[in-house]
């Protein structure tokens, strides 16, 4: 089918041109022809620029005609180019005025802020040509991946056992056995591992363009190569990074990065990805012309009446995204990651920023969160804010949500932390976190599906370092210790760092095990950090942003060595995926608002019924009753932080019901957890003892009545 | 039987998939198996990816198969990471490829 208004109308230097369609922004090909256009609210005038692949110098440069403009949008179609061999990019005339806002700058070749496929940092760690005149070069993109029947998972949100990891640090260690390390088809050979160890979706950090030698230096301690590993710094918000793949160098990232996600779907794992909408790689006043910045500073940053970038990322810029126009960019942004990549949930870093207006203010109903909650094609979609910036904002349990909207639950993290090294201040605190933070989403009607559940992320800690220092060793990011968090809620079990001590090494695993109890047990969406199941450390730096070695990446020999709590996690993953009584999506009421003998939940202390009866405030257990769930069994958990063991008093069973032993942190293995299913009877039914810093968890079901005792 | 061959040279790219396009398509529609020989090939772009596909769903959709021939360890591994390996019968040799056929009529 031939369209009548799909002809050329100009011709500049051979190359034959129509005005283009203002919509889409970016590159799309319609039939024989390109169609580029880019949004510019300031700029007076825009000249398309266009490459052969690689080569350094533009073969032609198109001044879009003064036709070629519809309000202030830049479009024009340009006919029978050869779209997989070209690379564009954009000049923008206008003022260049800071104290107005604007820094226009027609010497410098620009990005398109809508490109999905960048070119030029092709393989990490290879030193780009700094003097080029164009760095990050935009290609069109092929969007005619084969899906076959796949689509987004939609997996009830609270049953998501989520597994935070990085693209790198995943495979590049030792032992990781893989072919491709450190890239998006070194994730597909690692997904029998994910499948054994049982989690149901990866949150991959940062995978977005963006520029690992960002304010790059080497190590004070060694001497190595310091890197911008975690990414939290955008180029683009529609293109992977072509250095997590290993078809980088074939500009073939589009294809691997939707081959990776087409594969753990068909495994029954989903993808979320961090997303980073708060700044960009553009830095400050100091840093360079990548895109926004020379398109239309003054709609893409928060300014200060000076015209001085808003810093609430602590990266030096602000994206404005309460403006309309970028507004739309990020929705334009997520859809297609949705549309395009079958993306299942996003989490938004630093979201706080996401609710402030163009002044930096905080508004009560920020309309982009509000679209975000609202839109049509991310309606299924998993929204997860971390509810804070850097400019002091804190809205954990006041995320405006609209429903839709779960929070990165730090206070969790606090509470759960401070417990396992028995501080007696916390254990009301405690028992909100268990529960799926009441306190903090039950009035707005939010559910426990509100609450994402994590003891450690990439921030921090991993969860073996938070039992093995009291204080943070960030002396290789070359910060002088300055940088990362200060209140880690840290115990280091008596040694400051690795040592031969074996009861001080068996106190770690059993804390280890502790933890990742307590977040399977607890209600709301668990999520683990990558490496954890095999004890993974970073050598207690607990800001391994800059750190592309040993220190980030997995030793995947841990898996042998601390054998015992990669066993104790699938268990544990395991037996909460059997068990939907421990994955409620609404609150619960502690009420047999049912009349089936017991409340949904029930508190209890040493003394069954009695939450009050304990021990130093660190003493405590509950029991789910699986009628409610409903067809499940009753779970009951019996918490000691204390350094003392202590005779927990258990509450009776329904008639016909016994409680059989599931896990014991104070066993080593592996008498410290059963296969889900086939738990072992417990001999005294009234009473268990729990060792000083241990969790037992026990299942009560109908005892076979044909059963023999051997 | 009627099976037909194509075979591709050093490069498939945007420079010469069109060609190559056309032809496979012409072949497919004339014989009952296709083999593609890429022993000389030693770089397919993603335009080139494309045309495999093409072949493959064509043939697909006609009933007939379509086997590749000597894929070049370079391009295979291209294959493998994006995901286009798992819609193909790959064979080393165009020997080893024929007694497949034959095993299968």
């Amino acid at each position: 089918m031939f369209r009548v208004d799909h002809f050329p109308t100009h011709e500049y230097q051979g190359l034959k041109l129509r005005h283009g369609r203002p919509y889409p922004f970016g590159a799309t090909v319609f039939g024989n022809a390109v169609n580029f256009s880019v949004y510019s609210r300031y700029a007076t005038s825009c000249t398309l620029v266009l490459f052969r692949n690689r080569e350094e110098k533009p073969f032609i440069e198109i001044p879009f005609f003064k036709e070629f403009r519809l309000g202030n949008v830049f479009s024009m179609m340009v006919f029978d180019l050869d779209y997989e061999n070209i690379e564009y990019g954009f000049r923008m005339d206008g003022p260049f005025q800071p104290e107005e806002g604007h820094r226009f700058d027609k010497s410098k070749i620009l990005l398109d802020p809508y490109a999905k496929l960048i070119v030029g940092r092709d393989v990490w760690g290879k030193q780009p040509n700094w003097d080029s005149l164009y760095q990050y070069r935009a290609r069109v993109v092929f969007d005619d991946f084969d899906w076959e029947n796949d689509l987004p998972m939609e997996t009830p949100v609270n049953d998501l056992i989520v597994y935070e990891m990085h693209v790198r640090n995943f495979t590049c260690g030792a032992g990781s056995d893989v072919k491709h390390k450190g890239t998006f088809a070194g994730i597909v050979e690692k997904i029998p591992y994910l499948k054994e160890l049982g989690v149901n979706c990866v949150e991959l950090m940062p995978i977005h363009e963006f520029d690992e030698f960002e304010n790059s230096r080497t190590s004070p301690v060694d001497g190595r190569q310091l890197y911008n590993l975690w990414g939290y710094s955008n180029v683009g918000f529609f293109a992977p990074k072509a250095a997590y793949a290993s078809s980088g160098r074939f500009s073939m990232q589009v294809d691997e990065l939707k081959n990776l996600i087409k594969c753990l779907h068909a495994n029954g794992i989903e993808v979320i990805l961090d997303v980073v909408f708060n700044h960009t790689a553009e830095g400050n006043e100091q840093g360079p012309y990548i895109s926004y910045r020379g398109i239309d500073n003054k709609t893409y940053y928060m300014l200060t009446p000076e015209g001085d970038y808003f810093n609430f990322s602590g990266c030096g810029n602000t994206l404005n995204c309460n403006n309309p126009n970028v507004r739309d960019m990020i929705v334009e942004s997520l859809r297609y990651w949705v549309t395009d990549y079958h993306v299942d949930g996003f989490r938004f870093d630093l979201a706080a920023i996401l609710g402030r207006d163009q002044n930096g203010n905080p508004m009560s109903n920020p309309p982009l969160l509000e679209s975000l909650a609202h839109d049509p094609v991310l309606g299924k979609t998993k929204l997860i804010a971390e509810a804070w910036d850097a400019g002091g904002l804190y809205q954990v349990g006041s995320f405006p949500s609209w429903g839709r909207w779960a929070e990165w639950n730090g206070k969790f993290r606090d509470s759960v932390r401070r417990f396992l090294k028995s501080d007696p201040e916390v254990l009301d605190d405690v028992k909100e976190r268990i529960l799926g933070s009441p306190d903090l989403y039950a009035a707005e009607k939010r559910g426990i599906k509100a609450s994402v559940n994590f003891v450690t992320a990439h921030d921090g800690f991993t969860l073996m370092d938070l039992f093995s220092y009291n204080n943070k060793h960030n002396e290789a990011n070359g910060e002088d210790n300055r940088d990362g968090d200060n209140h880690n809620n840290s115990w280091n079990c008596g040694c400051e760092g690795p040592t031969d001590d074996a009861d001080i090494n068996r106190l770690r695993h059993q804390q280890v095990k502790n933890a990742i109890t307590l977040l399977m047990v607890s209600q709301g969406i668990p999520m683990i950090l990558s490496g954890d199941e095999m004890g993974n450390s970073q050598q207690g730096n607990n800001n391994a942003y800059c750190q592309d070695n040993e220190i980030a990446w997995l030793d995947w020999n841990d898996l042998q060595k601390n054998a015992d709590i990669f066993r104790y996690f699938k268990q544990m993953i395991q037996f909460r995926r059997q068990h939907k009584v421990l994955r409620y999506e609404e609150h619960l009421s502690h009420t047999d608002y049912l009349g089936l003998g017991y409340p949904d939940f029930s508190w209890h202390g040493v003394k069954a019924w009695q939450p009050w009866a304990g021990h130093n405030n660190l003493t405590l257990a509950f029991m789910l009753n699986g009628k409610y769930a409903p067809h499940d069994d009753f779970i009951y958990v019996a918490m000691n932080m204390h350094w003392e063991m202590h005779g927990f008093e258990l509450p009776q069973l329904p008639e016909g019901m016994v409680w059989h032993v599931f896990a014991n942190t104070g066993m080593e293995a592996p008498e410290d957890i059963s296969e889900p299913g086939k738990e072992p009877r417990i001999e005294d039914q009234h009473e268990v003892l729990v060792g000083p810093r241990s969790i037992i968890v026990l299942v009560g079901r109908y005892f076979p009545k044909n059963f023999v005792s051997t | 039987m009627n099976i037909g061959t194509y075979t591709l040279g050093a490069r498939l790219d945007s420079l010469n998939y069109l060609e190559a396009q056309d032809a496979l398509i012409d072949i497919i529609e004339k014989s009952s198996d296709v083999v593609l020989d890429m022993t000389d090939c030693h770089y397919v772009s993603s335009a080139g990816l494309r045309v495999l596909l093409l072949a493959k769903k064509t043939t697909a959709a006609q009933g007939i198969k379509l086997y590749l021939v000597g894929v070049n360890a370079e391009v295979k591994d291209v294959m493998d990471v994006t995901g286009f390996t798992s819609f193909f019968d790959i064979y080393e040799t165009m020997e080893d490829c024929m007694k497949a056929i034959e095993a299968t009529s």
